[in-house]
């Protein structure tokens, strides 16, 4: 304790002619917010001042926004559509991870790369959104059909960018390998799949972006849970602060989700620069 | 003993696209390099020495001819014959000490072994307090000795070098060059080199075989006799310099 508040003073001493040069930087960080803050202002007063009543429904200011989350979280309803969410992201994204293995066969092996070449380039061009009539109709409305729609969207991006990591291997790093008594399945495991990590993990960043966006559209029409059926469900009565709570919940955490992957990436490969950007 | 032997080899590649005739690279090359003996290989670009080490290692096998280790063809790469490269080719995922121990791993050596081998090498190239380090963190120099460290740690019977200080400033070539020959006297091998520098291969090696313009063959086979370090400005070494040379221009002048 004591040896916290002493370093904390010699700190501080140090410190002090730098102190005014801190709440500058500190305030020209908060720079990068001004057009942010500006439009805001410009929304609320637009709102308020310049719409009529009936209009200003369909644009609730960001106040009656800020009010709307309130309710939505003491309620609990924001928290229960973001869990299903979110876990159909996840039980999805442990089916899509599958396309690693697959897309590490597919670069590793010309014979495997051959046959399902063929069938991916067929299926990748098909939206995930495309499938939804037919998912539908297969699955019923819930959890599973959702979970569909989000895995076609993150599997390709996660297939491709594994095959490409593969593929982009130098291949003096294969050649060192064996050259130091590594047998094909070491160099697999030990060389192909590390080598290949930062092209993978830019694949599930991706994938878990497409999956994000997918998520939402299928659960507009084929849910009864949900941050994409919290929104369409409030259209239907008109709360539209409730139906910008839902936007703007959706974006943050897919930013969010995008973040934690980089983080992973970053502590996990200390030595790629991919993630670093 | 690692008597490493080619008799009457040759490599001829299919042509670039069908239709196109196939490219001989290589044709009889027949020598043979003595146990612990160090020997380099010059020629000028295209001449099929990088497909000779190839085949040495086993990336490649000859369509003609043999390459043996006493007596018994290459076969498939192993710790054996490790090979340097000119660009390090070190994991880049892996720590020094992890680059260097990956061979040690692939020979199934128990953990207190393999740390023993380690250390010892770390220190043979002079890489202590750089364990942890990864190779991004490192000078290209710094990273070829993680790379003749990794190569050495299996205990191979050759070690094939292809262009290893090529891809290096002058300054640092030639200081690597030097501490080639120390860790070469220190663990003796058998030594296959690379390069088209005439100056590196005076330099490092007891021999050298000057090869000849595309189908490359064994064109002269000269004995370095001179007492290690050599200085460049030595009329020795100038004088093989000069024959070196020579031999090579006539390869370029020589219409193809």
């Amino acid at each position: 304790m004591n040896d916290a508040v002493g370093a904390h003073e010699a700190g501080a001493g140090t410190r002090a002619p730098g102190k005014p040069a801190r709440v500058l930087a500190r305030l020209q960080r908060l720079r990068t917010f001004g057009l942010l803050a500006a439009v805001l202002c410009l929304w609320q007063y637009v709102s308020t001042q310049v719409l009529d009543a009936s209009t200003a429904t369909l644009l609730p200011p960001p106040s009656a926004v800020v009010r709307g989350a309130w309710e939505l979280i003491e309620t609990g309803d924001l928290f229960r559509h973001l869990r299903d969410s979110l876990k159909r992201e996840l039980v999805a994204f442990s089916w899509a991870i599958l396309a690693v293995p697959l897309g590490l066969a597919m670069g590793w092996w010309k014979a495997v790369n051959e046959q399902v070449d063929v069938l991916v380039e067929v299926l990748r061009p098909i939206p995930p959104l495309a499938w939804i009539p037919l998912s539908i109709l297969w699955f019923g409305i819930g959890d599973t059909q959702n979970q569909f729609i989000i895995f076609l969207g993150m599997f390709f991006p996660i297939l491709l960018n594994t095959i490409a990591g593969v593929k982009n291997i130098e291949p003096n790093l294969i050649h060192a390998a064996q050259c130091l008594g590594a047998d094909q399945r070491r160099i697999l495991w030990r060389v192909v799949l590390r080598a290949a990590m930062p092209s993978i993990i830019t694949g599930i960043r991706v994938g878990l972006g497409v999956g994000w966006m997918a998520l939402v559209a299928a659960e507009l029409v084929g849910a009864n849970s949900g941050l994409g059926f919290l929104i369409n469900d409030a259209r239907t009565v008109l709360r539209t602060d409730y139906v910008i709570v839902g936007m703007i919940t959706i974006g943050i955490v897919g930013l969010l989700i995008d973040r934690c992957i980089r983080v992973v990436g970053r502590l996990t490969m200390p030595w790629s620069r991919v993630l670093s950007a | 003993m690692s008597v490493l032997t080619a008799v009457n080899a040759g490599k001829t590649f299919p042509g670039h696209s069908a239709g196109d005739p196939p490219v001989c690279a290589l044709k009889g090359v027949s020598f043979s390099v003595a146990d612990k003996e160090f020997c380099a290989i010059v020629g000028h670009s295209g001449c099929g020495k990088t497909t000779l080490l190839s085949m040495m290692a086993g990336f490649e096998q000859p369509s003609e001819g043999e390459i043996l280790l006493d007596d018994r063809p290459v076969g498939k790469p192993g710790w054996e014959r490790t090979m340097i490269f000119q660009d390090y080719a070190l994991f880049p995922w892996q720590t020094v000490e992890d680059n260097i121990s990956f061979g040690l791993e692939m020979k199934n050596i128990k953990t207190a072994d393999r740390r023993r081998i380690v250390r010892e090498y770390v220190a043979l190239v002079g890489l202590g307090g750089f364990e942890r380090r990864y190779p991004h963190q490192l000078s290209g120099g710094m990273r070829q000795r993680v790379s003749i460290a990794r190569a050495l740690a299996v205990d191979p019977q050759v070690l094939l070098m292809d262009e290893p200080f090529a891809a290096l400033d002058a300054q640092n070539r030639s200081l690597m060059q030097k501490e080639m020959v120390r860790i070469w006297e220190r663990a003796r091998k058998t030594c296959i080199l690379v390069t088209h520098s005439i100056e590196e291969a005076i330099t490092l090696s007891d021999r050298i075989l000057v090869m000849t313009r595309r189908p490359g063959t064994i064109k002269a086979d000269i004995r370095v006799d001179l007492p290690r370090p050599r200085p460049e400005d030595s009329s020795d070494v100038i004088a093989l310099r000069r024959r070196i040379r020579g031999l090579i221009e006539e390869e370029l002048e020589r219409p193809g």
